[in-house]
């Protein structure tokens, strides 16, 4: 199991042209809503637990690894080194390497497509991508000038120093400074933003809530089908996702308040609420990812092949474009490249940031003025056939842990696509879309044979 | 893993206090860690029957110090009296009277076990020496200080004291293992089963299903299997998730996330062995719980979750898995072994248990049937705990744990290691004379037989 030199069994050749890497599997915490039942709970102990919910699920007790890829959204200044320190925590071998990695909610797919990329070089045989959340732990910073007057403090000699800097401090300077969930260009939260990009494409609040609706009843089937068995590994005391209603309906959703959107004039009838978005969660997710070889060795079967990913921004800044449409451009750019359609894919993952940007994304490839002027086509992108979409839940009903998102949704769709392979006997491909703050998006494609 | 009135009586001025005012003055107990030789030495055999001369011939073949009298020999660590010849009350005194005089000068942690054979209602007076056994083994339980036990065995009429049974009971009553195991009776009914290859590794090549492994003695037990040599499929809830894994990554054993008292239990347990080619020797049925309540204040959500954990998953897991090859793939070997977790609690009944108290005393009833059932292809036994250290007994209110851990004859509670010890030498391939029995470790309690 290891990938130096000296101690392996069979030497691995370095391939001169690029290989395939494989998703083996995964685990995952149940996510939990923002202070409920991981309040408390360091990022650090999360991911640990994750990783070793993996090892114990595919055997890797004491085996070094060839890299550990993770990384947290809101991160405190003190877990530089988050990955690393986690991977110390669980059985692996210790002289695992590991990188922090950082895309705001891309970050989990930025880590599969990096340890796969390793992988696809020869560089290394296996790895894991994990990523990690906690809103409820997020750092909190002081002020600038609190900052500056604690920096001189450690400076001052004497204790007439010190009284000297102490008496420059006001009450205001004391107050603690949240994480900022605004884009710092514009001021405005992620919600005021898609609101903006709902009104342009004139998404509904029905359409919002159904979609948010057959997310939480996709996933409460996922969990009573078993399918969640082997990709979840309870924590805490909590079993499965704290977000999940499965009782919820159309009548209860309809009940809730919008909360974003509601101060901007431009907007008429404003449509987020608390149902159709996702909660602040906490959690932590990880992928196994290994080359052909490594997984025979060790005796695991691939669950699907990562074929290839793409990833694209957009100017939000300027109104170009809305805030979370960059998957929008990702995911022709990716289909193009291997000559697929949306018509060619078995499974779609759309991370539901807001049940909106899935249907927003879902708009514009419809659109035929976005596929000329946009996408520079002939005419629309195509349609997404809705029976083949998140069809195992997404993020409005399990919450979204920043950084676990990617690992629960390549984890998960892998799964699936190799089910799904198997059943029907022919190759199976699905694709995975993440917007993430800033503009940006990264998207992916997975294929499974089923074997 | 002392308690701390235990640790209090160890200091100084603890041990004064304890001594002026006769409070309870519990011994350490060895464990088989601390102890790891069968038999503690010098052991002397008592009785003059040929059954006698084949224990301590067997004693001699386990490398023991063997004496048949004791004098000239100081400190006496076992003491083995052999009882199976006896036809009238009247006989038992030769046997065991010369015991008497070195009750005091036992070793500490010292063991006595009685080999006898049980009533079989054919013979008045025979009957009644092999009854009488009974109490003077759970008397000498009462008496034994510093720690030592007294127990017996039962060996069927017709099985010879030699039988693997009777010899893999032997070395577990005279080892450390049987630490918390006290004035107990067990019965070989058969000569079925074989000694081990090898008495520390009893269970290479075996493999071993835990339910409820997350935690408390469910962890220990799968600890003790391991250390036995067996592979190990470990369950528990998806709740218990995490502190499932950390078990299974400590044993590299395998995990299995599920309540047991789900609909689909048996099917997906069957589903997740058969995946992975995976064929059970043993299965542990420890997964418990309690919902305490005076009856008079039971509810049906407290009592429908006890019965439906505690007895009602036990009885749909097994019959699922021995259905399994029905249909497709058996998932047991053969010449299983099923030990399931009863409770004192269930022998005496228990203030505020009756739901938990009806669903142990199932327990006992349900091994005695599987173990008819299973006839040739295996056996079922029952392990009843007394107190044991664990979350569960940590939930008690403190007055009351403390008074219920010193409520047996070793004057402690016992360790979820105890537990464990008993079950994996119920499990042995040696004990396939042991059919649907519950044995206590308990320490005694002075509740019940
Ligand atoms: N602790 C004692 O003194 C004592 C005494 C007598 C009997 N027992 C019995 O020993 C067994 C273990 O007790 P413990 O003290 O270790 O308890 P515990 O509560 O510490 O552990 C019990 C384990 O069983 C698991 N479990 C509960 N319900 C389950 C379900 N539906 N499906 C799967 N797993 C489930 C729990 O998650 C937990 O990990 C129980 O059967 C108990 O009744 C204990």
């Amino acid at each position: 199991m290891t990938d130096a030199p000296a101690s392996r069994s069979t030497p691995y050749t370095v391939p001169s042209a690029v290989r395939d890497a494989y998703v083996l599997g995964g685990n995952r915490l149940p996510f939990a809503r923002s202070g409920g039942a991981y309040a408390g709970v360091s990022e650090q102990d999360m991911l640990t637990a994750a990783l070793e919910g993996l090892v114990a699920r595919f055997g890797l007790q004491g085996a070094q690894l060839g890299e550990v890829a993770g990384g947290a959204v809101l991160k405190l200044a003190g877990d530089l080194n988050l990955t690393r320190e986690s991977v110390l925590g669980t059985p692996l071998d210790a002289r695992t390497p590991a990188i922090d990695m950082s895309k705001a909610c891309a970050t989990g797919l930025e880590t599969v497509t990096h340890v796969s990329n390793r992988i696809r070089l020869g560089q290394i045989e296996a790895g894991v991508a994990c990523g990690v959340d906690s809103a409820s732990d997020a750092p909190i910073e002081v002020s600038v000038r609190l900052r500056r007057l604690l920096h001189r403090l450690s400076r001052a000699r004497t204790a007439v120093q010190r009284a000297q800097v102490i008496s420059g401090l006001r009450p205001g300077d004391l107050a603690p400074l949240p994480p900022r969930n605004s884009e710092p260009r514009t001021g405005l939260s992620m919600g005021d933003h898609q609101a903006v990009t709902n009104a342009h494409w004139g998404i509904t609040r029905e359409a919002q809530d159904e979609l948010a609706l057959a997310s939480h009843r996709n996933l409460a089937a996922a969990y009573g089908a078993g399918l969640l068995d082997d990709l979840v590994t309870g924590y805490r005391g909590l079993g499965r996702d704290e977000n999940l209603r499965p009782d919820s309906s159309m009548e209860k959703l309809a009940k809730l308040k919008p909360v974003f959107g509601t101060s901007n004039p431009a907007i008429a009838e404003p449509t987020m609420t608390a149902g159709n978005s996702t909660p602040l969660s906490d959690g932590a997710s990880s992928v196994l990812v290994a080359s052909r070889q490594w997984a025979e060795e060790n005796g695991h079967a691939p669950l699907a092949r990562i074929v290839d990913t793409r990833i694209a921004a957009v100017d939000y800044v300027h109104g170009d474009e809305g805030l979370l449409m960059a998957p929008a451009y990702a995911v022709p750019a990716l289909l193009d490249a291997h000559g697929l359609g949306l018509e060619d894919l078995d499974l779609i993952e759309i991370h539901e940031a807001f049940a909106s940007t899935v249907l927003t994304t879902l708009a514009a490839w419809e659109s035929e003025e976005f596929g000329r002027e946009r996408l520079g086509r002939q005419g629309a992108f195509g349609s997404v056939d809705r029976s083949r979409l998140n069809i195992a839940g997404s993020s409005l009903a399990a919450g979204h842990p920043f950084a676990a998102t990617g690992g629960r949704i390549v984890a998960t769709l892998s799964k699936l696509l190799h089910a799904q392979a198997k059943q029907k006997g022919k190759v199976q491909r699905g694709l995975v879309s993440v917007c993430a703050a800033g503009g940006q998006g990264s998207v992916l494609l997975l294929e499974s044979d089923g074997k | 893993m002392t308690d701390a009135y235990t640790r209090f009586t160890r200091t100084a001025l603890g041990r004064q206090i304890v001594k002026k005012a006769g409070l309870p003055n519990p011994a350490r107990l060895p464990r088989q860690a601390d102890r790891p030789e069968p038999v503690l030495d010098p052991v002397v055999v008592l009785g003059s029957s040929a059954g006698a001369d084949e224990v301590a011939a067997l004693l001699l073949d386990w490398g023991a110090d063997v004496r048949r009298r004791f004098e000239e020999t100081p400190r006496v660590g076992s003491v083995v009296v052999v009882l199976d010849e006896v036809s009238a009350p009247r006989e038992l005194g030769e046997i065991v009277l010369p015991l008497a005089g070195a009750m005091r000068s036992l070793a500490p942690g010292a063991r006595v076990v009685t080999l006898s054979r049980p009533a079989t209602g054919e013979d008045l007076a025979r009957d009644a020496a092999r009854g009488g056994v009974e109490g003077f083994v759970r008397t000498l339980g009462h008496e034994m200080r510093r720690g030592g036990t007294a127990n017996g065995i039962q060996v069927a009429d017709g099985v010879a004291l030699t039988a693997p049974g009777v010899a893999t009971t032997l070395r577990f009553l005279l080892s450390a293992r049987s630490a918390f195991v006290d004035g107990q009776l067990i019965e070989v009914s058969t000569d079925a089963g074989r000694r081990p290859q090898q008495w520390d590794r009893p269970l290479e090549g075996k493999t071993a299903l835990v339910t409820g492994a997350a935690r408390g003695i469910g962890a220990a037990i799968a600890r003790t299997l391991d250390s036995l040599g067996a592979e190990l499929v470990l369950l528990d809830v998806p709740a218990s998730g995490s502190e499932l894994s950390r078990v299974t990554n400590e044993l590299r054993a395998t995990p299995l996330q599920l309540d047991v008292t789900s609909e689909a239990a048996g099917a997906r347990t069957i589903a997740f062995l058969r995946e992975r080619g995976i064929t059970l020797d043993v299965l542990v049925l420890n997964a418990g719980i309690t919902r305490d309540k005076m009856f008079a204040n039971m509810t049906a959500d407290r009592w429908d979750a006890v019965i439906a954990v505690n007895i009602s998953s036990q009885i749909s897991l097994v019959e699922a898995l021995l259905s399994a090859g029905d249909d497709g793939a058996d998932v047991l070997a053969e010449d299983l072994r099923v030990v399931s977790l009863a409770s004192t609690s269930g022998i005496a009944g228990n203030r505020g248990q009756a739901n938990y108290a009806t669903s142990k005393a199932g327990v006992m009833a349900l091994v005695a049937a599987l173990a008819r059932r299973l006839g040739e292809r295996g056996t079922a036994n029952a392990v009843a705990p007394g107190f044991i250290e664990t979350d569960m007994t940590g939930r008690i209110p403190p007055l009351q744990r403390e008074i219920a851990r010193r409520a047996n004859s070793l004057q402690q509670g016992g360790l979820p290691l105890d537990v464990a010890e008993t079950i994996g030498f119920l499990c042995a391939p040696g004990a396939a004379g042991l059919r649907g029995q519950t044995v206590r470790v308990c320490g005694q309690n002075m509740v019940g037989r």
